[in-house]
């Protein structure tokens, strides 16, 4: 589904991104894990076409990201709050998402409708807006949000932090789910390797801006991390 | 602001030399008497604009809780910084040369004195009750109601309110002593707001961001326009709820009265008739100068969600320009006052009107591609412009938008008549409309271009 090649990011001198190749098969739960300043976001970033690759390219589904906008209807993301319209209410902001990848308001609310577990009550019908709402909060909305119009691929930057214990446990449900489908390509980052390794079939490991380990998850998997990150 | 406060300062340097021989020339009475009456109304309109654009000690305090600096010192240190604020010592400009020159005209020096250290006593003043009455914007806007009403009054001669003020301002220069009484109530108001933030110095009340009640609302009556129906929602709403973009309104509303200056013969420079279109052009585009020239940096705070959404460009951009031509239309018709000064001041109005649709419109979208400078929705900070708005690009871009439609005026005016100016700058702006898709296009190429360089420069926060 996505095909890494040749993928250098330099800011100035500083090599801050350098694959050389990494292909994501379609359907499968990819974790990205690695410290700071790894090159995590970077590569996110890279992959919505956000940033410009100093060299190399990313193809998604044969479509390649920095010439061609031909991916977006089919791949939704949520990295950070520059996500979020602050000045709308959940509702709207789930709404206009909608509207822009082509499902009507109906269509929407069946959708929120097998989320309401996972908001808790704090999401909508809060007479609150986006901006108003605890970063948890925030995160939550923002989540859904990129599970609006059926993408098959969907890239999430360290969803579960911020969130609390039980919304974590039920968002790893969520997560498991869309993997066990098949259809969809979830790509994941995370400082918590406990997590991961719980909802990842494959676990890829950066180190300032390399791939030093590409994990297909195991029983051993998380101790193999946790030697590589202790150590 | 940089820019902003330079023209300010030279404004009211020259007025504070100028002042005095100017009210002397024009024989509207005794200078000082003409400016104590008139006080009242500017020491309403300093607070006015201080409660738009000043920003509040508070919003630095938080880090400084938890140190080991005791409140009293927080407190004053806040407190003690808004007093330097340039809505403070800019009035000196004005202020020191006017009494100078009282001086130097021959009267007494102690009233002189007394009176300059009263009125800069008031101007502080406003400083310390803009701190109390931050955010409480029904108080705010009833006085603001008030007072408009009372200009009027005035204006009309129902009533005077000067008639009662300006006897207080006049005695501050006959009995020079009154200084302390202002200096005292100046004490006052800072010991006020001092106790009040010491005792409001936590997160959860003084300190505590304004949270508003949010409605969901979905202005289905727009979905007839499809896709263009979805920006158009988001931009309404957009406009309604962010304090900067409401600014950005409420500025273009004062645009409309700019026109005065033309029109009035108040400035003898602005009495030629290619003058007429200038304001013309002003008076129904404040809109689309405030809101269109930061298009699209009132979207820079989740621009990368924009840049991942599947997002058609014109319809973008077609939205705004949606926007701007209703506000335009809806400011010609405000703006229909000025039939009060003859049909001839109006046409220029509405000839204005049509070069701002047809020319104007796109090229303030054509200069916003240029300008990457990230827009904060919550704050009036920089509302004014911001060195990063004047590049060359967008400085040339407003010699067509302003020169031109003067150019051709003229042209028309002094080669065959003033109706023929009109009609010239109308069919421009008539011509330019036809070209929509065109500069649309080439909008598109250049948001394109400039991608990833907009969403380098929107992360640096503004």
């Amino acid at each position: 589904m996505i095909s890494v090649q040749n993928l250098t990011k330099k800011y100035g001198e500083s090599i801050v991104l350098n694959i050389e190749n990494l292909e994501i098969p379609k359907g499968q739960s990819f974790g990205l894990v690695g410290n700071n300043g790894a090159g995590k976001t970077t590569l996110f970033s890279l992959m919505l076409d956000l940033i410009q690759p100093t060299t190399g390219h990313i193809v998604n589904n044969g479509v390649q990201v920095d010439t061609s906008e031909a991916w977006k209807p089919f791949t939704s993301a949520f990295i950070d709050e520059t996500f979020l319209i602050g000045y709308l209410t959940p509702e709207e902001y789930f709404y206009f998402i909608g509207e822009l990848r082509g499902r009507n308001k109906a269509d929407v609310d069946s959708l929120l409708a097998g989320f309401e577990d996972f908001f808790h009550d704090e999401i909508l019908g809060q007479k609150k807006y986006l901006r108003d709402l605890s970063k948890g909060n925030q995160k939550k909305a923002g989540i859904v949000a990129s599970f609006i119009g059926d993408p098959e691929v969907i890239i999430l930057d360290e969803p579960f932090a911020n969130l609390d214990p039980t919304t974590q446990i039920k968002l790893k449900g969520i997560i498991k789910d869309l993997a066990a489908s098949k259809e969809v390509t979830v790509l994941v980052s995370s400082h918590d390797l406990i997590h991961v390794t719980e909802v990842c079939e494959r676990i890829v490991v950066l180190n300032k801006g390399e791939l030093v380990r590409d994990i297909q998850t195991s029983k051993e998997t998380l101790k193999e991390l946790e030697v590589f990150f202790g150590g | 602001m940089v820019f902003g406060a330079l023209y300010f300062m030279a404004v009211f340097l020259g007025l504070g030399i100028g002042a005095f021989y100017i009210i002397e020339r024009q024989g509207w009475g005794d200078p000082l008497l003409v400016v104590n009456r008139f006080m009242i109304y500017y020491l309403v309109g300093d607070l006015y604009i201080r409660y738009m654009l000043q920003k509040m000690p508070i919003t630095n305090i938080k880090p400084l809780l938890y140190l080991p600096i005791n409140k009293s010192k927080i407190v004053a240190y806040s407190l003690g910084k808004t007093v330097v604020s340039f809505f403070n010592w800019s009035h000196a400009f004005f202020f020191v040369p006017f009494s100078v020159v009282l001086l130097v005209e021959g009267y007494s020096p102690v009233g002189v004195v007394g009176w300059h250290l009263a009125i800069m006593a008031l101007f502080l003043c406003n400083n310390f009750i803009n701190v109390l009455v931050n955010n409480k914007d029904n108080v705010f806007y009833m006085l603001l109601g008030i007072f408009s009403l009372l200009g009027v009054c005035q204006y009309y001669e129902l009533f005077n309110i000067t008639d009662y003020t300006s006897p207080f301002f006049n005695t501050l220069y006959d009995l020079p002593w009154m200084a302390f009484l202002t200096w005292g109530l100046l004490i006052a108001l800072a010991t006020s707001a001092f106790t009040y933030f010491k005792r409001h110095m936590y997160l959860d009340a003084g300190l505590a961001g304004k949270k508003s009640m949010a409605k969901t609302e979905d202005y289905a009556w727009l979905n007839r326009f499809g896709n263009l129906g979805t920006f158009l929602k988001n931009d309404i709403k957009l406009i309604r709820r962010n304090k900067r973009s409401k600014t950005a309104v409420i500025m273009s509303f004062f645009f409309i009265f700019y026109g005065l200056f033309f029109f009035t013969g108040a400035v003898e420079a602005y009495d030629g008739p290619v003058w007429r279109i200038f304001a013309g052009i002003f008076i129904s585009g404040g809109f689309l100068f405030s809101f269109g020239q930061f298009v699209p940096s009132w979207d820079s705070s989740y621009y990368p969600l924009m840049m991942s959404q599947n997002i058609r460009y014109r319809e973008y951009l077609t939205s705004k320009w949606y926007l701007i031509i209703i506000a335009t239309l809806a400011t010609t018709i405000l703006a229909s006052f000025y039939i009060y000064f003859g049909w001839d001041a109006y046409i220029a109005v509405i000839v204005g009107a049509i070069y701002n649709i047809g020319v104007n419109s796109y090229l303030v979208l054509w200069g916003g591609a240029y300008i990457k400078t990230p827009i904060d929705l919550t704050s009036n900070k920089k509302a004014f412009g911001d060195k990063q708005a004047f590049n060359t690009k967008t400085l040339l871009l407003t010699l067509p938008k302003l020169i031109f439609p003067l150019g051709v005026y003229a042209l028309g005016h002094y080669l065959i008549s003033p109706t023929a100016g009109y009609i010239f700058v109308g069919m421009a702006g008539v011509i330019g409309f036809g070209f929509r898709n065109k500069v649309f296009a080439m909008i598109e190429a250049i948001y394109k271009k400039e991608k990833y360089k907009t969403l380098a420069a929107y992360k640096q926060k503004a």
